[in-house]
């Protein structure tokens, strides 16, 4: 209380703060995030975009939800799109054209909410990428790792949810696509069909039940989850690209007042305005054009948002028979016989069910082959940390695989080609793709990594050309500068670590499958450049092999 | 260039031996110089700096007012046409509002804002001292607590806590408005509104349709008679829409037991994908093919809609029908099986 009373604001700033700070303590706050120390690049931005995209579907979600009325309830259409007028349709689906048609703006607010939704999902998916293809996820961030890779299923169900609301016929299909999945579980699966339309398909109660999901569940725990990932970003800080002065110790960057706050405040606006552009002009999901839900008509061509692209195309690839085998089982069971539809159940849960685990516990698996518990907050290059790096891209080229899945038949009416072969070449491409997507990674990981060394080793062709006394032409040379040389030759040099003996000098099962897995990542590396091979291959006018062996008797 | 495989990773050219690869690194140096940027060092290109900047935020002005006139002017459109031009004018309007401020405080922050990088320490995240501390607290909380030597008060705590939440997640019993119980909810899946003597109608006027009507290479969609009066429309539709044709009874395989589930060619199958559900709503006349547009399934109509592409895994249940004494088409029962996609009950037919 002394303390308090004795000091004396002479500024305005001053009294604000110190009324302020009396009653909340909040100067405390302005001396940790006033000049805090953020990293300056532009692959952080994507997780920018990602709570900017968030921030504009509350607040155009927020104005949705003054005219939307979620109600399944049946009435006659009377509002002012005449194609439409005297047709029965849902509550939901009309309050849904007068928000379109009869509330000025209404339609650009849904363009908003929508073109917002698809970039929130787009924006966190790159954003992960980006965290895991320079190693952001290592330790200390594992934990918030895996908030991201739940901020991304939820951002699934969030627009899931939403994309149903408007009860139209697309919307209506996907309900009855999720209905027919759902009963494919065993055991529990006709059950919670039941449940969650309140009886049979589509019932009148599950507009309003994803309402209430998409408005204030699933919104309220992302905002949590968000709270976390933020709250965990500052008690890490930021990782930061390797380089000349930025060190595992250090923070290089732009302060938070003023330059970093008005970058990041700046981009809000940037993104706000982009994606205005995008709904102001191109107009997404006219529902107007669809018409009421009804079970029996269906649009060909139709596509879902793109975010469950991938499940709607791999329930495409799956054969459902193969000859005169079907893969819907019959089960028999002492009471009679059940039924197991693995045409359904295996696309729909099993490769999305890979992807996500993994993606959930590679921190830990990279953690366990390499043996490293160091804290990390330097990122990789890419191209410096090859089995990752091959090991992203077989995980993205899985997934395209399958997106472009849901697209079969627009490929094949697009490129004139058969519906059938498109289907089978994906199929093919499933299996194979990601195989080849890891090696050719590795290799092109591996060459640039090559392509590094040679430039350090050789410095940077000048343009001058010079000639010999005995006509012979050759270039020269000029040495990196020392910046430039430090980025390129120093980087994280990760090794075999060959199966360890424990204490009783015995190796482990699970141990020695670590090794065989170490082995497999590491087994092929290139090394950074030393100062003493830099040395020797100066002293060898700078022609000698890139890594040729006399490097090696050299190199110590 | 070598080839890096040669040879284990040991004795390669490009490795760094062990021990040595710490002490034969490039030594940090440190950040590169600063370069200034030229509204540093040139008063006119600050001021330059300075204009474009309001004038970024000149235009995110305009962009506001612009917004207003496309509200007001073109007042309450009633035609999809007005009421696109009037979206996208709302919609630039907002564009050049916030890239207008957007842009402006970047090229602020860029130009005019000081652009020294700073380093800063980072600090462990957790003290030695405070973890010590925390396993104390939460040691002491624990024996105060008593509850290691108290096994009665732990062991009935816990049975109470796993007890408890278990009302609420049967409270959702009820999710399911039918009022049914299992046995009943199961068992509706295996009816529809068909039966004998329904009426084969056009959807959606609900005209009903004379065997005569019905020509070779023609489809029709079809739902039962009396549809519209139905408690739960929608829930009957959804297992109830038929698709209806006409083939060459020649070319047709009929199945033991089927064989008087057409009416000279004239075949109804159920519309429902046996996948997941979507309407197969595509017929090929050419090769007697039915498509669902959803997910490819394939159903070759000439062998009872047998699956032939795609993920189905099970044959389009057929509606077995007749004329009854007007010439019109009729159901001659319910589907002899449940229609739409499987699930776990279903069973053998």
């Amino acid at each position: 209380m002394a303390t308090t009373t004795e000091y004396t604001p002479k500024t305005k700033t001053g009294k604000i703060a110190n009324f302020v700070d009396e009653r909340t303590g909040g100067s405390a706050m302005v001396k940790e995030f006033g000049r805090k120390i953020f990293p300056d690049h532009w692959s952080f931005m994507f997780g920018e975009v990602a709570l900017y995209t968030f921030v504009l579907l509350l607040i155009s979600g927020t104005f949705l939800t003054f005219f939307f009325d979620p109600s399944m309830a049946h009435v006659i259409y009377n509002g002012s799109y005449n194609p439409l007028k005297g047709i029965g349709m849902s509550t939901a689906y009309a309050s849904t054209l007068d928000i379109s048609f009869d509330v000025r703006g209404g339609l650009f607010m849904r363009q908003v909410h929508h073109w917002s939704a698809i970039l929130f999902v787009a924006a966190v998916s790159v954003h992960m990428l980006r965290v895991f293809f320079t190693g952001a996820f290592r330790k200390p961030r594992e934990l918030n790792w895996v908030v991201g890779g739940v901020l991304l299923i939820l951002a699934m169900a969030a627009g899931f949810t939403g994309y149903s609301l408007p009860d139209d016929l697309l919307s209506g299909n996907g309900l009855r696509i999720i209905d027919g999945v759902v009963k494919s579980i065993p055991v529990i699966g006709s059950y919670i069909s039941f449940f969650l339309f309140g009886g049979e398909f589509p019932g009148t109660v599950v507009i309003p039940r994803l309402y209430s999901l998409h408005i204030m569940i699933v919104p309220a725990i992302m905002l949590l989850m968000i709270a976390l990932h933020l709250f965990m970003v500052v008690v890490h800080k930021h990782t930061q690209y390797p380089g000349p002065g930025r060190t595992n110790d250090n923070v290089v960057g732009f302060p938070v007042g003023p330059v970093y706050a008005a970058k990041a405040g700046g981009f809000f606006f940037i993104v706000f305005g982009i994606v205005a552009f995008i709904s102001g002009l191109f107009t997404i999901n006219a529902v107007w054009n669809y018409g009421p839900y009804d079970p029996s008509p269906v649009s060909a061509g139709t596509q879902p948002d793109w975010y469950i692209g991938f499940v709607d195309g791999a329930l495409r690839l799956m054969p459902g028979m193969l000859g005169n085998f079907s893969f819907e089982w019959l089960i028999p069971l002492p009471w009679g016989w059940n039924t197991l539809s693995l045409n359904v159940l295996l696309p729909a849960l099993v490769p999305a069910g890979i992807i996500f685990t993994l993606m959930f516990v590679w921190p830990w698996i990279e953690r366990w082959v390499t043996k490293d518990s160091r804290e990390h907050h330097l990122l990789d290059r890419p191209r410096n940390a090859p089995f990752r790096t091959a090991v992203g891209v077989a995980g993205v080229i899985s997934y395209s695989v399958m997106w472009a899945a849901a697209s079969s038949d627009l490929i094949a009416t697009h490129f004139l080609v058969s519906l059938n072969d498109v289907t089978y070449w994906l199929r093919v491409l499933f299996v194979i793709g990601p195989i080849l997507g890891f090696i050719v990674t590795r290799r092109l990981a591996l060459s640039l990594q090559r392509k590094d060394r040679e430039i350090v080793l050789h410095g940077r062709e000048a343009g001058i050309i010079e000639m010999s006394p005995e006509g012979g032409f050759s270039e020269k040379h000029e040495d990196l500068d020392v910046y430039k040389r430090y980025n390129l030759a120093v980087f994280e040099d990760r090794k075999v670590i060959p199966a360890q003996p424990d204490a009783a000098g015995h190796i482990s099962a699970k141990e020695k499958r670590r090794g065989a897995l170490s082995k497999f990542f590491f087994e092929d590396r290139v090394a950074p450049v030393t100062p003493s091979e830099l040395a020797a291959a100066k002293a060898a006018h700078g022609h000698a092999e890139v890594e040729g062996s006399e490097q090696d008797s050299i190199g110590h | 260039m070598g080839d890096h495989s040669h040879g284990s990773p040991d004795d390669s050219g490009t490795v760094a031996k062990a021990g040595a690869g710490d002490l034969d690194k490039f030594q940090d140096p440190g950040l590169p110089p600063h370069r200034k940027r030229l509204a540093d060092t040139d008063p006119r290109a600050e001021k330059r700096a300075e204009r474009q900047v309001a004038l970024l935020f000149i235009i995110s002005i305009i962009g506001t007012l612009s917004f207003f006139i496309a509200y007001f002017v073109l007042g309450r459109p009633d035609n999809i046409t007005e009421i696109r031009i009037q979206n996208s004018m709302l919609g630039l309007g907002t564009t050049f509002a916030m890239l207008g401020i957007g842009v402006g405080i970047v090229h602020w922050a860029k130009t005019l804002m000081p652009d020294h990088e700073i380093s800063e320490m980072r600090h462990p995240i957790r003290p030695e001292a405070d973890r010590v501390d925390a396993e104390n607290i939460i040691n002491q909380v624990i024996e105060e607590t008593g509850i290691k030597r108290r096994p009665l008060i732990r062991n009935t705590l816990i049975g109470a806590i796993a007890l408890a939440p278990i009302p609420a997640v049967f409270m959702f019993r009820d999710l399911d408005r039918s009022g049914k119980n299992a046995n009943e909810m199961i068992e509706q899946l295996r009816h529809t509104m068909w039966d004998t003597n329904v009426r084969l109608t056009r959807d959606p006027s609900g005209t009903p349709i004379k065997a005569a009507d019905v020509q070779i290479g023609s489809a029709f969609h079809v739902i039962p008679e009396g549809l519209d009066e139905a408690e739960n429309m929608l829930n009957e539709k959804a297992k109830a829409v038929v698709l209806l044709m006409r083939l060459d009874p020649q070319k047709m395989k009929i199945s033991e037991g089927r064989e008087n589930w057409h009416v000279d060619g004239i075949v109804a199958y159920s519309k429902i994908c046996t996948h997941v559900g979507c309407p197969v709503a595509l017929y090929e006349q050419q090769t007697h093919h039915l498509l669902c547009p959803c997910h490819q399934s394939t159903f070759d109509l000439t062998e009872e809609c047998k699956v032939i592409f795609g993920p189905a895994g099970r044959a389009l249940p057929q509606l077995p029908i007749m004329v009854d004494a007007n010439g019109f088409l009729v159901a001659r029962s319910d589907f002899q099986e449940p229609v739409g996609p499987s699930y776990w009950e279903r069973g053998k037919n």
